[in-house]
């Protein structure tokens, strides 16, 4: 093999993937092991990649305890309700209890955050969300995780992480490639805290060509944290919880600071608000305790995202589309109308572009909305991820084994979209998870848990021959064939990204679908991703760069995988709006009111699946009232 | 939009290449410039568009569903603190600049070196207290929120 093995040694903590979770990692790991040698492993470059590399306009999660806005508890309970009971309590209130800390030190790095010029507060753009100048979001936090770390070492796609050959189940680092140089890296360390994405791309987008490319969640964002993960042996939970956003058509611009900000609304193609009537029908699938309108209208109890979503496509669905978002109001006032723009501007500026493209001005048009494809990942309105500890103090014992956010391999640990059960983290929920994954990380360190590891050079040249395999595939057969890219031999990573995108939209719940799937389906999806699972071990790739494409659809498959299998397992539909299952169609919380955990035979592939309970905050004083 | 680069504003740095997070941003081996190798996994998020020195980069919209003749062009300045647009339609009635700011702070001189922090204490280390807390979390002499401050507790079960 031509290229170099280059060894890191004797690291304590390995970030890999420096988004918001892991640059929130990498900072305070400085903190808390003054001493310990703190190491980055990013697949692009630092200062602007993950979800955030474009910036944001908002910080979607930021209590204001200190304003008197809102306690930690209520946060839970908001993303209870919108997650239709399917949470990690603990780890939601141990990351809302933090996170106006992070928020208060953004501040302080330059982050321009809005005030209100009455109250002197952050600008609220609602209950949650705070407004910010946040174009240079990704930057700035990039600069306190550099000043933090070590080393940061940009351009390399962890592929695999390293487990010990000592002692079972314990992790030992990770390994990777250069994507510039093509070199191999491993990197010996005695925790990996994972901060890599969610997954774009995994179903079909309503994209063609070249739009493919304007996905919500960035195209980047190839689901490695799971295909980390899963490959280690973690323990995943509610990978079943897929996302669908109602967004502005074909561009996805965020649709947030025009509802909550700016004060715009919906209504179908007739002009009529819609989503009333579909209520009723709504409650007989999910029964009155998840859908309130009355309560909800008297109250701030939002209406779960995925039934606003049901609304939408049912409205559609009947013929009477398109829905449109009705700007014209608002945008006649011309400093909404600037805060409209800014909002594209700050974080999708693709719809900056294509409403110039298409010359929609919100002022005297009202945009088309849509209802996306589906999207695995764990901190927006969704919580896929690792089955991780939760704090000491906090969680009940099915949900504690030690260090906080450490997943069930020990001295692994997840940050940001790798944490299960954790939606409504965002971008400020991921950073402080990251911090709290790091300070566990330190102290599984000074409790001596990471002594004696050992990495066998076989694991090592093992893994280097796994990594390049597609490019020695490449080499075998390129020349079998005269030209082009159709070969009996291989097939390449668009091609194999192709397949798992009309396999996971026709058989798990996509867009052309219309987000239904049933046990006859899903059985046949499993089959079939066993089959693509197997041509993945022919992927060719002609140089790095599709190495690294590679590499990414690996990653999405062993996700895709787990989407499949937890959808299999949760017989019921518990987020009419996200996904239906045809042949059970409404929330059962006599047999489902439980988080679904998954974990897959590290040498076998074999899944086994769990129901683990589900705990919920509720007042010391209620219960006593309700026992007397 | 997909990102393309200008050919003879171009001068194959290769700033772009070194910050584009999709790994899409390539230099051309014939012409020594960069362009976009793979504009279906390109999220138009201007990140090449910004770290250009010679603004040789701009973006077409997606051909699927965006018509020709817009234009969003950018500059960012991190010496001042502020980046500025610049978008105009399609139809040529609307041409709009807008300017925000990107810090409030000369640009890297915000954030903390944890080096240079005093070691955290063995009761800080047992703690459920992150860097700079409780004092970050409220500025007040509130503490960290716990299950019995707030009068909580953990129920498996049926909740709503």
């Amino acid at each position: 093999m031509k290229y170099d093995t280059i060894i890191e040694d004797e690291i304590d903590i390995l970030v890999c993937g420096a988004g918001l979770g892991g640059t929130g990692a990498a900072f305070e790991a400085r903190y808390w092991g003054q001493d310990k040698k703190i190491v980055i492993a990013e697949k692009a470059n630092i200062d602007r990649s993950g979800a955030v590399a474009q910036g944001l306009y908002a910080i979607n999660c930021y209590m204001g305890t200190r304003f008197g806005e809102n306690n930690p508890e209520d946060h839970v309970r908001y993303a209870r309700i919108d997650l239709m009971g399917m949470v990690r309590e603990d780890l939601l209130f141990d990351m809302a209890r933090h996170v106006d800390s992070t928020v208060h030190q953004f501040e302080e790095w330059g982050l321009p955050l809005m005030r209100d010029p009455d109250s002197g507060n952050y600008q609220r753009e609602g209950r949650w969300q705070i407004m910010i100048h946040g174009e240079s979001y990704k930057p700035i936090v990039a600069e306190a995780a550099k000043k933090s770390a070590d080393k940061v070492f940009n351009r390399i796609c962890v592929t695999h992480l390293l487990m010990d050959d000592a002692k079972e189940n314990r992790i030992a680092g990770a390994v990777g490639f250069n994507v510039r140089t093509g070199n191999y890296h491993v990197f010996k360390s005695k925790t990996v805290i994972v901060g890599a994405g969610g997954a774009s791309n995994i179903f079909k987008p309503r994209s063609v060509g070249e739009g493919a490319g304007r996905v919500w969640y960035a195209p980047w964002s190839s689901g490695s944290a799971y295909g980390l993960l899963i490959g280690a042996g973690a323990k995943m939970t509610q990978m079943e919880n897929r996302i669908v956003l109602a967004r502005f058509k074909d561009g996805y611009g965020p649709v947030g600071a025009y509802f909550l900000h700016l004060k715009t609304y919906t209504q179908n193609g007739m002009g009529e608000e819609y989503e009333s009537k579909w209520w009723p029908s709504l409650q007989e699938i999910v029964g009155k305790e998840y859908l309130d309108p009355e309560l909800s209208h008297a109250t701030h109890r939002p209406i779960p995202t995925c039934l606003r979503n049901h609304a939408f496509i049912q409205e559609v669905n009947a013929g009477r589309g398109p829905i449109h978002m009705v700007t014209m109001e608002a945008f006649q006032d011309p400093h909404l109308e600037e805060i409209g723009w800014h909002n594209f501007l700050g974080m999708t500026v693709g719809q900056a572009v294509l409403w110039a493209a298409t010359d929609v001005d919100p002022k005297y048009e009202n945009p088309e909305l849509t209802t996306s494809e589906p999207y695995v990942m764990g901190s927006h309105a969704t919580g896929c991820g690792a089955w991780c500890s939760g704090p000491s103090d906090l969680s009940p014992p099915e949900y504690y084994w030690g260090y906080n956010r450490m997943t069930t391999v020990e001295g692994l640990f997840g940050a940001g979209d790798a944490v299960g059960g954790t939606p409504h983290a965002f971008s400020s929920g991921s950073f402080t998870e990251g911090r709290l994954a790091a300070k566990a990380a330190c102290q599984y360190i000074d409790d001596g848990k990471a002594e004696g590891i050992s990495v066998s050079d076989e694991q090592i040249e093992q893994r280097k021959e796994d990594i390049y395999k597609p490019m020695e595939t490449y080499r075998i057969y390129r020349n079998e064939i005269t030209a082009g890219s159709v070969n009996p031999n291989y097939i390449n990573p668009r091609q194999a990204l192709d397949r798992l995108q009309k396999l996971m939209d026709e058989y798990a719940g996509g867009v052309t679908v219309s987000y239904m799937t049933n046990e006859k389906l899903l059985n046949i999806g499993l089959k079939k991703m066993k089959m693509l699972e197997e041509d993945l071990e022919k992927v060719a790739a002609e140089d790095i760069h599709e190495l690294l494409r590679a590499w990414e659809i690996k990653h999405r498959q062993l996700t895709s995988e787990a989407v499949l299998q937890h959808t299999l397992f949760r017989k019921e539909t518990r987020w009419p709006g996200y996904y239906y299952r045809g042949d059970h169609l409404k929330v059962d919380d006599e047999n489902w009111h439980v988080l679904t955990v998954s974990r897959r035979d590290r040498e076998t592939g074999e899944y086994t699946m769990e129901k683990a309970p589900c705990y919920h905050l509720v007042d010391v004083d209620k219960k006593e009232e309700s026992a007397a | 939009m997909p990102t393309f680069v200008y050919m003879t504003r171009c001068d194959g740095c290769g700033h772009c290449v070194d910050i584009c997070p999709s790994d899409i941003m390539h230099i051309d081996k014939t012409t020594r410039r960069a362009y976009n190798i793979e504009p279906n996994m390109c999220w138009e998020c201007y990140s090449c568009v910004k770290a250009c020195p010679h603004q040789a980069i701009d973006v077409r919209g997606y051909a699927d569903f965006a018509p020709l003749g817009h234009s969003v062009r950018v500059k960012r300045d991190e010496e001042k603190g502020v980046i500025a647009w610049r978008i105009k339609f399609r139809n040529g009635e609307k041409d709009m600049d807008l300017l925000a700011p990107i810090t409030t702070k000369p640009w890297g001189s915000g954030t903390p070196d944890l080096r240079e922090e005093e070691a955290p204490t063995q009761d800080q280390r047992d703690s459920q207290h992150l860097y700079n807390e409780p004092k970050y979390i409220r500025f007040d002499e509130g503490t960290v929120a716990t299950l019995e401050s707030n009068g909580l507790e953990m129920k498996a079960g049926v909740h709503y």
